[in-house]
């Protein structure tokens, strides 16, 4: 059985069928956070060391691991869609950024608010923050250049280039950083260090990050249904939606 | 455990809300974003294909 | 010679384009001053103490001269998109990616160089001297190219745009930052009594990458940018 997934790569069937999937997606977020927000803060022991701050780190580590997964999956549609030309890995890719850097944001953030109790300053430049640091100005870059492109095309096109050019740059940065950091503090701070993780705050952890992939994924899909409908908006079916909907 | 010591967080209370709390509503404010930004197209195209089909044919 | 055949669109944009900044010194000289008066700034923000600015002059001189690489990244393609000769380069037989490499070696030459030239004169007025300088130098000029190449890539995705200064240095900053680790790191691990070794290896493995993937992939954003 090979369901013809191409049928799917145009704009016109992915619109319905990605309506189909928002609410369970959308559902499945909010019932995985209520899960993993109760293995959290109920179920996973108080860290000895750190007392009760390190629950910070059901959604912190998450946050990170997101904002990098976005980039390269935003990096892949990219690349798709340079390399296929076709429109839908486009608004994938475009509909992915706003989402991986608001997770960025979040992970500087609460990387922050943990910093502080247990080091004793909001910010310190860690290797982890810093290359998040780094990321959050990659995506800005990614954004601003779509922004500033008023041909649809071109703006596709050149900003696919700049995510697929980060995107190799990611690793060379993240290791450049982490040589950096090395060498001017000796050993690096970090964050789950020297705390043995218990088993439940793993699978809060993973919990909370499969909450957040299904967040990602209906924001995301519903953002690809605006960008359809925006670049549709001269078609037929179009016109029906539109008549349908607006009544 | 009692609910002020759960809201105490062990002294960290700030720090751990703080993050959460500026996470709920930055979630909330992309969620909120979009389906907005869905609404306001939907209401635009309706208005402008609902003029062309009231015309007559429907719009291109 | 097949090889020679292929770089003759090389050499020939190379001296073309040398013979037009030669006929506009003054761009290239605005470059060199701007990373001259940015380095001389920073004693005046941080104080004359001699240790402070021994210990800071690596990261300056490294920084300084990506903005000062970055500042003439917009002369890089402008002029010949103005002008129309950048479609004939694209319609020209010659590899276009070739015909990039010889504008990012004339815009190297025009720009990185210099800085490369003047950054001992600079490190003495911080204090530096005998190894930190010869390291300080081979740095830059391992480093400079692969912001000229780097550089390339933004200039020729932004080819055009309103605001595209600013957008630029959004795009392209990011993407320095394991050569400004590397230069200023190996600058200050010889001046700490360290083996640089690694970190100049590490430079010239980027140094290679940007030039196998660089011309190659600004060539591609020009086509992307110009159809």
């Amino acid at each position: 059985m090979a369901p013809n997934w191409f049928k799917y790569a145009s704009p016109a069937s992915f619109y319905p069928l990605a309506g189909r999937l928002v609410p369970w997606f959308g559902a499945a977020a909010a019932l995985l956070t209520v899960l993993g927000l109760y293995l959290g803060f109920f179920v996973a022991p108080t860290d000895y060391k750190q007392g009760e701050a390190y629950r910070i780190i059901f959604i912190h580590v998450p946050a990170a691991w997101m904002s990098m997964f976005i980039y390269l999956v935003m990096a892949f549609y990219a690349g798709l869609g340079l390399v296929f030309n076709t429109r839908l890995s486009a608004f994938m890719a475009r509909s992915l950024a706003p989402t991986g850097a608001l997770f960025t944001f979040i992970a500087l953030w609460t990387g922050a608010l943990w910093g502080k109790p247990m080091w004793g300053a909001w910010w310190v430049w860690d290797a982890r923050l810093t290359s998040e640091l780094i990321l959050l100005f990659l995506y800005l870059g990614y954004m601003s250049l779509q922004a500033a492109i008023e041909d649809p095309r071109r703006a596709a096109r050149a900003s696919g280039l700049l995510a697929l050019i980060g995107a190799v740059n990611v690793p060379i940065i993240y290791f450049s950083v982490q040589w950096w950091n090395t060498l001017h503090q000796g050993a690096s701070i970090s964050m789950s260090q020297g705390s043995t993780m218990a088993a439940t705050m793993l699978t809060a952890m993973l919990v909370m990050t499969l909450a957040f992939w299904m967040y990602t994924i209906a924001v995301v899909l519903t953002r690809v249904r605006c960008e359809i409908l925006e670049r549709e908006r001269h078609s037929e079916w179009v016109a029906e939606i539109a008549a349908r909907e607006a009544r | 455990m009692s609910l002020a010591e759960f809201f105490d967080m062990g002294g960290y209370a700030f720090y751990v809300w703080g993050s959460y709390l500026v996470t709920a509503v930055l979630m909330l404010i992309e969620v909120v974003g979009v389906i907005r930004r869905r609404r306001t197209l939907l209401d635009r195209l309706g208005r402008i294909h609902g003029a062309a089909q009231g015309a007559g044919r429907s719009g291109r | 010679m097949g090889a020679t055949g292929l770089l003759s669109g090389t050499r020939y944009v190379l001296a073309r384009d040398l013979t037009l900044a030669g006929r506009r010194v003054t761009d290239v000289l605005t470059t060199l001053f701007f990373f001259v008066i940015v380095v001389s700034l920073f004693p005046l923000g941080v104080g004359p103490e001699a240790g402070t600015l021994r210990a800071i002059a690596p990261g300056i001189l490294w920084v300084a001269a990506l903005l000062a690489t970055m500042l003439s990244l917009g002369r890089l393609f402008t002029a010949d998109h103005l002008d129309g000769t950048l479609e004939q380069m694209l319609l020209s037989p010659q590899p276009l990616s070739l015909i990039v490499l010889g504008k990012v070696a004339a815009h190297w030459l025009v720009t990185g160089a210099p800085l490369v030239l003047m950054s001992p004169l600079l490190g003495l007025q911080f204090g530096l001297s005998g190894a930190p300088l010869g390291v300080l130098m081979l740095t830059l000029l391992l480093g400079t190219p692969v912001l000229s190449l780097i550089g390339a890539m933004g200039a020729a995705l932004t080819l055009g745009l309103r605001g595209g200064g600013a957008l630029i240095s959004l795009l392209v900053l990011p993407l320095y930052v394991p050569v400004l680790i590397f230069g200023a790191g190996a600058v200050e691990a010889v001046a700490s009594g360290l083996e640089a070794d690694a970190h100049l290896s590490l430079l010239g493995a980027l140094l290679v990458l940007a030039l196998c993937f660089g011309p190659w992939v600004t060539a591609a954003a020009l086509r992307i940018s110009l159809e």
